[in-house]
């Protein structure tokens, strides 16, 4: 992509211009997010620069909204329900997710687009019907507003992001390896404990971490299943933002990119192990 | 000849079962296995997410409160023609069923359901059943049509007898701006009350505006991301996956504080002198701020498939098409697009899908006329408690979703969807 040293004066004004308007982009991306981390250490309630801020004045800093919200009682209560219902969905939906891959991403699957389109439907179907299909079900067996209910709700949501990323992992996976597993005298246990998890491991953790984030930053359900126990961190800010936006959910937003930010080096890190460990397969 | 051939040619296991039919009986036996797999996650699936959405789709035809809460009308107005008032057992009967239903507390719901297909019913028929409760004897009729003169209008015994089936179309009919006449005629709601139409044609244009400026803008993003060296272009990769991995609602709440009139945009701008203090511009809690926040949330949707595609197209092509004499411009519109239009089908339907359901952006940035449909359903699940309407408003836009999905299938194949 480097520009050629024959480049005319058209094309070189060409190449910078894209490289600008590139930049252009990535600033929309990532400019918003990052502009809101300053804005929460704002000491005035307000949504913008002061001019203390500006010139680096440290009185215009502050951690008051960060203290604001660990001292309410609300927002601790919602970390902890959020974090409850995000785990506890994410492990049933990777673990019935994974199981229902291993089947899927077999030869002899009879009906396998079909089942394959049912299973990933909680991410075609807009929020807001599932949303509201769930609220008139959960209340008629009475799990609306509570915990039980929730977790369902969140656990159908994130099984379509288990079933894509461990079906795409299985995809490329080399049955050679149980045979040659399995003639070298392991038994079938063995042989998927050995061979066949190490591999699929880094596509189950992907697939739950997307389960988690998914449960995490719902709020459309959760507006409609959960109960006043049950508010989470979006359904506190949904909230926040909705009557007058207050400077603390600027420091959740903070805290929250941080979170972001955690989540997606984990998953760098699988990645990059396990394209080691594919690259040390014989392919 | 064939037949003796084929017998002594028939392969055996060692217990002497045919090994054809052996294979088919393993074969079976993994398929049953391979199946087995997938059925908790299926039963799960079917229990907790369908039939919670089927039966919400249904509720846009389901039509029990006539039906249920007046039985005795419903059987008498049946044999009823249409054409003169009913007669004096129809009105008995009515006098029953309100003075049960005032009874049971539920003749309420029968009002608010008739008040939907024609304005006034619910006075007509909470106002009737108070009444009613002091009737002892017959004749009833002179005596509901003095109660209220509307049990003397045709129209309204046509209306309950329309509505005491089981099922009604009512609601999708008027999720598409028609209604009913009195003389039970289909036709289209007046101008001032026609909204669902436009909203859904809001949300089409809208959805397509979002997924035309995605390509522009992920083209361009997704095409530096594959052409550069891998180390460069995996650390841009972030700037494209944070956003992705960010909170919807830390994503809104950004575009809120950036775009608002005391904003951090127009702070700018004012500093700028471009505007001045009382020009500040709205840019937000309208369609604008929509279509800004939107684009923004699902712009990496549109870059992922599309640097996939990109990444796999081998840099060659192009050196060819150059050292065959075609211009720059000409060798990428006619070399290198083609090849990318794969990718472009896989985020546009992908983008136009998600939009086209979006309900927590325009929620809290489209102010009026940033809503999309899918805010009017949540407006009739909660603040009118017109559930039928929501219904069939979710009913409609459930089959364009599908309609849009299984294109994509179709097209792309879900199970070829790489995600992060």
């Amino acid at each position: 992509m480097a520009i050629p040293t024959y480049a005319g004066k058209l094309e070189r004004s060409w190449y910078y211009s894209y490289r600008v308007i590139c930049a252009l982009i990535f600033l929309f991306l990532i400019g918003p997010i990052l502009i809101i981390i300053p804005l929460s250490f704002n000491v005035q309630p307000y949504f913008t620069f002061t001019p203390e801020m500006l010139s680096l004045d440290p009185a215009g800093y502050s951690l008051r909204w960060y203290e604001e919200f660990f001292a309410s009682e609300e927002w601790m209560r919602s970390i902890k329900n959020s974090f409850f219902v995000a785990i506890c969905s994410t492990i049933i939906a990777t673990s019935l997710g994974t199981l229902a891959a291993l089947g899927l991403s077999r030869p002899e699957m009879p009906y396998r687009a079909l089942l394959m389109s049912i299973l990933i439907s909680p991410m075609i179907v807009p929020l807001i019907i599932s949303a509201a299909g769930m609220f008139f079900f959960y209340s008629s067996i009475n799990l609306a507003g509570t915990f039980l209910g929730l977790i369902l709700a969140h656990t159908a949501l994130g099984i379509p992001f288990v079933v894509i990323t461990v079906t795409a992992t299985l995809s490329g996976f080399d049955y050679s390896l149980t045979r040659a597993a399995a003639a070298l005298g392991a038994n079938p246990r063995t042989v998927f404990f050995k061979i066949m998890l190490p591999l699929v491991t880094p596509g189950v953790i992907s697939g739950a971490l997307f389960a988690f984030i998914t449960s995490f930053d719902e709020v459309v359900v959760a507006i409609f299943v959960a109960g006043p126990e049950q508010r989470t961190i979006p359904l506190q800010m949904w909230g926040g933002i909705r009557e007058q936006i207050s400077p603390t959910i600027l420091a959740v937003a903070t805290l929250l990119v941080i979170i972001s930010i955690m989540l997606l080096t984990f998953l760098e890190l699988i990645r990059r192990r396990s394209e080691r460990q594919r690259g040390l397969a014989p392919g | 000849m064939a037949t003796s051939y084929s017998k002594v040619g028939e392969m055996t296991t060692n217990d002497g079962v045919p090994l054809k039919v052996s294979l088919q009986r393993s074969q079976r036996k993994l398929k049953i296995w391979a199946f087995l797999l997938v059925a908790p996650l299926l039963l799960f699936i079917i229990v907790s997410f369908i039939i919670p959405v089927v039966n919400m789709s249904l509720r846009g035809v389901e039509n029990p409160q006539v039906h249920t809460i007046m039985p005795n009308v419903t059987k008498a107005l049946a044999r009823w023609e249409g054409v003169d008032l009913p007669d004096e057992a129809t009105y008995a009967a009515l006098v029953l069923d309100l003075q049960e239903g005032r009874k049971n507390k539920n003749i309420g719901k029968v009002a608010s359901r008739l008040n939907y297909e024609r304005s006034g019913m619910r006075r007509v028929i909470s106002g009737s059943a108070r009444k009613a409760v002091k009737l002892t004897e017959g004749p009833y009729k002179k005596q509901m049509i003095k109660i209220d003169k509307s049990w003397g209008d045709v129209a309204v015994w046509s209306l309950i007898k329309r509505e005491s089936g089981q099922f009604t179309f009512s609601y999708l009919i008027s999720a598409v701006d028609y209604r009913t006449n009195d003389q039970g005629n289909i036709e289209a709601k007046p101008e001032n009350k026609q909204i669902y139409k436009a909203l859904f044609g809001r949300t089409l244009i809208m959805s397509f505006t979002i997924t035309a400026i995605c390509i522009l803008l992920a083209y361009p993003i997704a095409y530096l991301l594959a052409t550069l060296p891998l180390a460069k272009s995996n650390l841009l990769m972030i700037l494209v996956l944070l956003p992705f991995w960010t909170s919807l609602l830390v994503r809104t709440t950004t575009w809120i504080v950036l775009l608002q009139t005391q904003g951090v945009l127009n702070d700018v701008l004012v500093w700028m002198n471009i505007i001045d203090e009382a020009g500040r511009l709205q840019m937000i809690f309208n369609k604008t701020g929509t279509i800004v926040a939107m684009t923004h949330i699902l712009l990496p949707f549109m870059i992922l498939p599309l640097y996939s595609v990109m990444k796999t197209i081998p840099p060659t092509y192009m050196r060819a098409a150059l050292s065959l004499g075609a211009n720059p411009v000409v060798a990428f519109v006619r070399v290198y697009i083609p090849m990318t239009v794969s990718g472009i089908g896989a985020g546009s339907l992908l983008v136009f899908i998600l939009s086209i359901g979006y309900y927590i952006t325009p929620a809290l940035v489209g102010g009026q006329s940033g809503l999309l449909i899918s805010n009017m359903i949540a407006y009739h699940m909660q603040n009118s408690l017109n559930w039928g309407l929501a219904g069939a408003l979710g009913f409609i836009l459930l089959v364009i979703v599908m309609v849009f999905y299984s294109i994509f299938n179709k097209v792309i194949g879900i199970d070829k969807m790489k995600m992060g």
